[in-house]
């Protein structure tokens, strides 16, 4: 019987003084400010690249980031901001690249009329860049310079 | 009191006996500025934000989807009000729009839009609305704050800078043709020409 308390209360005590540890520990964005108090200093926002250059895919099915801005884009129920200028229809107007076929096709490999439903939140795959020099040297190697290499 | 009410029409009625002519123009020089200002000051009340947010109607939709984009809090901290898109600065402008604003004082009174739902419902014919007076003045308003002649190109995005430099200088369109919903949610857009 006397087991029975003691063990969840021995437990309680040993993740308790774990959180506490990570609490310390555990770098967060707001340096530890409490989730009820402004901090302090806040990092400064980095703008969005807006530089409109298409940036390398590093492998063919990569969704191309955004070389725009979409702040205040609206994606929803109601309306797809995004396809107002890369939906088929739109591209003359916005000179923007169209959604490739793949975004028509259901998952069976059907092509529909329009987009299809599991492609219409473009920010799933789709992100936004922001310019800043990497915090870690990044090792990722292409196929081409793996082949190149090989050779 | 109302034997003395009578009196008085009947006087209002005679011509002027006491007061000379110069004197009438100069009072009624002086009352017609009392009266304008009254007129221009009660407009400029309701010519505020706290004014057009004070129902509810408003500052429950419109006003809090406004504050999340860059027309409520930029870098440089200019911002724009209710009245700087949706009232025309030009007097005789003004004045249709107000006039047209006491119709949607009726709506208050009987609840056109006093919920949510019923706002969503109405919202597509209230932008349309919006769309029109915009497209017909060439986006006056928000050319108030953005005079295109002083746009710097260069410092614009590309895209900002294609369209600019080529639809909106040739005045083929207008700014609401291309920036709808800049300042709140839009309704579904089926249909609508740019969707
Ligand atoms: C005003 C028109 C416009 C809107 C709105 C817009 N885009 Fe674009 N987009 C473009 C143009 C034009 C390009 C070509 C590169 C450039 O000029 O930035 C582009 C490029 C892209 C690319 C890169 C394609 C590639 O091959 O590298 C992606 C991905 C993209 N947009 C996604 C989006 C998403 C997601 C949204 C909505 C959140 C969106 N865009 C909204 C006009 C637009
Ligand atoms: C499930 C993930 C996914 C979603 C959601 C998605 N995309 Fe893509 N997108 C991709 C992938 C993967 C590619 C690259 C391969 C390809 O073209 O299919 C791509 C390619 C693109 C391209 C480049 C096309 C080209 O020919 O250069 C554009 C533009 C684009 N997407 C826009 C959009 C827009 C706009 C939406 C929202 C309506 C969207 N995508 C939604 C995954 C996605
Ligand atoms: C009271 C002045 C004012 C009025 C009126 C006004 N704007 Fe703005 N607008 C601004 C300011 C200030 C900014 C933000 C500038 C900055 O980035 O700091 C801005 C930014 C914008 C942007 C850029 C948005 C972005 O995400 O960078 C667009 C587009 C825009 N306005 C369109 C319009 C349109 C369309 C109208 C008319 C319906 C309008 N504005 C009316 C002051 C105004
Ligand atoms: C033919 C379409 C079109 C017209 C007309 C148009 N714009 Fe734009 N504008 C764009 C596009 C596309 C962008 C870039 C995408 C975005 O910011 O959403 C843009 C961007 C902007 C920006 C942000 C600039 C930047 O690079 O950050 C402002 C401010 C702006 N427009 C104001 C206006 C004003 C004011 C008018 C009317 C005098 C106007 N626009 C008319 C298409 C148009
Ligand atoms: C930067 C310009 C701008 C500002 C500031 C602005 N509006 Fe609007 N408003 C518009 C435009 C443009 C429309 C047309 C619909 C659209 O494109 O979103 C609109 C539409 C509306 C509508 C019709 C319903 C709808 O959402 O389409 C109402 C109601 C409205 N505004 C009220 C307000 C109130 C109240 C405020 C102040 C809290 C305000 N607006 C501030 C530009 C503005």
């Amino acid at each position: 019987m006397k087991n029975f308390v003691l063990i969840p209360l021995l437990f309680a005590v040993v993740t308790a003084s774990f959180q506490a540890v990570a609490e310390a520990q555990i770098a967060t964005l707001r340096k530890g400010t409490p989730l009820d108090q402004q901090q302090a200093d806040p990092d400064q926002l980095q703008p969005y690249s807006d530089r409109d250059v298409k940036q390398p895919r590093a492998y063919p099915m990569q969704p191309p980031v955004i070389p725009h801005k979409i702040e205040n884009y609206q994606v929803d129920l109601n309306v797809n901001k995004c396809l107002s200028c890369h939906a088929r229809s739109r591209t003359e107007e916005s000179q923007a690249p169209m959604v490739s076929v793949t975004h028509f096709m259901d998952r069976d490999g059907n092509f529909l009329a329009d987009v299809s439903p599991r492609r219409y939140f473009c920010n799933q795959c789709h992100v936004p860049q922001i310019e800043r020099k990497p915090l870690l040297e990044n090792q990722f190697k292409d196929v081409k310079a793996v082949l190149n290499e090989a050779d | 009191m109302i034997e003395l009410l009578k009196r008085y029409l009947r006087r209002a009625r005679q011509p002027s006996i006491h007061y000379s002519l110069g004197f009438l123009t100069l009072g009624g020089f002086v009352m017609g500025i009392i009266f304008w200002g009254g007129f221009n000051t009660a407009l400029e009340a309701t010519n505020t934000e706290t004014f057009c947010i004070s129902c509810h109607e408003m500052e429950d939709n419109v006003y809090m989807e406004l504050q999340s984009t860059v027309h409520f809090s930029n870098g440089s901290g200019v911002r724009a009000t209710c009245p700087d898109c949706h009232v025309p600065h030009e007097w005789t402008y003004k004045i249709a729009r107000k006039t047209q604003a006491s119709k949607e004082v009726w709506g208050k009174i009987f609840g056109t839009i006093n919920t949510r739902d019923k706002f969503l419902d109405k919202r597509l014919e209230l932008a349309q609305h919006e769309w029109a007076r915009l497209k017909a003045n060439d986006s006056l308003e928000c050319r108030n704050c953005h005079d295109f002649d002083y746009m710097d190109f260069t410092q614009q995005g590309k895209r900002a800078r294609d369209q600019h430099s080529s639809a909106l200088a040739s005045g083929e369109k207008t700014c609401i043709d291309c920036h709808k919903g800049i300042a709140h949610r839009l309704p579904n857009m089926a249909g609508v020409e740019g969707f």
